[in-house]
């Protein structure tokens, strides 16, 4: 491949990011992150994994443009990201944000309306993000008359309506049952699959990461910085049903091998980590 | 109408009926307490003869008055005060303990100032319905959820647009709680303002009622003023109540 195709072929890129939080009246400053490389190629699934408190959060928010990076560059798809969420990058956070006095379809419809786009337009696509999302019978419910899993696929519709080519996913799922999660985890690789986006997930469960992802980057305790990149060689047209293979407990293997020691650091027992 | 509100209803008839047997058989006496069906018909007559709706018409117009100048002010005195956590900081112990003073003692200061005029009794209806609502804006304004920040941010939106389209309606419960707050905190101010020193008012009418022993017009008085703030009330209630159920936060 030559350099100018490798350069097209990566859709965003992080290098030499660092993020220290400043010194407040209450806390010290907080290296949170890096110095950290990563690049993420066009339409591929990446998923961070990572010990609580390691910046993964950060991580995304950085690349989303929501954090400017102490050091170091943040490019989306050719042009450098500077304190401004770029076009073309939706993000889903881990807590319900879905606005609580609009209907479902109003809160899918959200994003179109700021952006001025044709009333037909917003029809066809709100309908067909929840149609995709399964949420057609519950468009005029509000957000209060859904479980937390429906309110997050809310979440999902809002963001894909607008067509991101780079999906940011923060523990989306984090506040699911176990069985839920899986679920929900079809639903994001059917939408991966249909819109061809480059998606980044930050989780904190390694069975999410394994089953969803091309490749996982694997974090250390705080300052997060990648131990390791564990590519799946999953096919794209991969579901659920996958967690019974036995590469699946490869790869959850060798995450728990890495994170182990980190995560035991992170809970302050770092002479526990050899063991 | 629903169950508990059939019981309500039920409570608020006997609580009646009751007075009024106490008072027909004499356990009160009715020089003392008129019976609810004569403070009914004492006040259906006071309205058709029009002998007291100037002094009507006067006071529930101070009373909105009083209400909106605290909601507005209080609404925008909270969002300013809310973004400056100093300012914040300084003032949170005045209106921990601003209910704690009584306020009333303020009122012939305001009566020097102002003479005996409405300005005082709107500045007494303000004054004890302000606060209410400031606290109320503090309060919703810290509720807002602060993933709503970032999604503005997602969604490209600029400061005004954030305060208006986001903070605004997720902190909407907190703000009617305010409101329902100013609104019958407006409503004892004024009244008692009234009923302590002015020229004109419903307040002042119900005192000369008692002083000149004339209890048909004061009980009559005293019910109009129960029944309108009992339907604004309930309808402030039923208002919060159709947002709470929407919003899945309402209460059984």
């Amino acid at each position: 491949m030559t350099t100018a195709a490798a350069d097209a072929d990566i859709h965003a890129a992080l290098s030499g990011v660092t993020r220290v939080y400043p010194e407040t009246i209450a806390t010290p400053p907080v290296h949170a992150l890096g110095p950290l490389d990563l690049e993420l190629k066009r339409g591929e699934f990446f998923a961070v994994v990572g010990p609580s408190g390691c910046g993964k959060s950060t991580l995304l928010e950085v690349l989303a443009g929501l954090q400017q990076p102490t050091a170091g560059t943040v490019m989306f798809e050719g042009r450098t990201v500077s304190g401004k969420v770029p076009d073309g990058i939706g993000v889903v956070f881990q807590e319900d944000a879905s606005f609580p006095w609009m209907t479902v379809w109003d809160n899918a419809a959200f994003g179109l309306r700021r952006n001025g786009v044709a009333t037909a337009e917003i029809r066809r696509r709100v309908d067909d993000a929840l149609a995709f999302m399964g949420l057609t019978e519950f468009a005029r419910a509000y957000p209060a008359q859904l479980s937390g899993g429906m309110r997050q696929r809310v979440c999902i519709s809002r963001t894909l309506v607008l067509q991101p080519r780079l999906i940011l996913l923060d523990e989306p799922f984090g506040a699911l049952d176990a069985q839920t999660r899986l679920l929900m985890g079809d639903e994001v690789l059917r939408l991966w699959r249909r819109t061809g986006a480059t998606v980044l997930l930050i989780t904190h469960a390694l069975d999410e990461a394994a089953m969803l992802s091309d490749r996982i980057g694997a974090m250390s305790a705080r300052p997060g910085r990648f131990l390791d990149i564990v590519v799946t060689g999953w096919s794209r047209e991969r579901d659920s049903k996958i967690v019974s293979e036995p590469q699946f407990g490869e790869i959850t293997g060798r995450l728990w091998e890495d994170l182990r020691g980190e995560s035991l650091k992170s809970l302050g027992h770092p002479g526990m980590a050899a063991g | 109408m629903s169950r508990v509100g059939w019981i309500r209803l039920a409570v608020l008839a006997i609580a009646i009926g009751l007075l009024e047997l106490c008072c027909r058989l004499g356990l009160i006496d009715q020089r003392v307490v008129i019976p609810p069906s004569e403070m009914a018909v004492a006040l259906v007559r006071l309205l058709i003869s029009g002998e007291a709706n100037e002094q009507i018409v006067r006071t529930f117009g101070i009373v909105l008055l009083a209400a909106l100048i605290s909601v507005v002010a209080g609404f925008a005195l909270g969002a300013v005060i809310h973004a400056l956590p100093r300012v914040r900081q300084s003032l949170d112990p005045f209106f921990a303990t601003y209910y704690a003073v009584p306020i009333f003692i303020f009122y012939p200061v305001m009566i020097v100032i102002f003479g005996l005029s409405a300005i005082p009794i709107v500045l007494m209806g303000v004054a004890t319905a302000i606060v209410a609502m400031i606290i109320a804006t503090l309060n919703g304004l810290d509720r807002v959820p602060q993933v709503l920040a970032k999604v503005a941010r997602v969604h490209r939106m600029g400061a005004i647009a954030t305060a208006l389209r986001l903070k605004l309606p997720a902190a909407a419960p907190h703000l009617f709680t305010g409101v329902k707050l100013a609104v019958s905190y407006a409503f004892i101010g004024v009244i008692a303002s009234e009923f302590i020193l002015a020229p004109a008012g419903l307040g002042r009418v119900i005192s000369d009622a008692y002083t000149d022993f004339n209890n048909r017009q004061m009980y009559a008085l005293m019910l109009l003023l129960i029944i309108v703030a009992t339907i604004v009330n309930m309808f402030l209630h039923v208002v919060d109540q159709r947002w709470a159920e929407r919003r899945g936060i309402a209460k059984p």
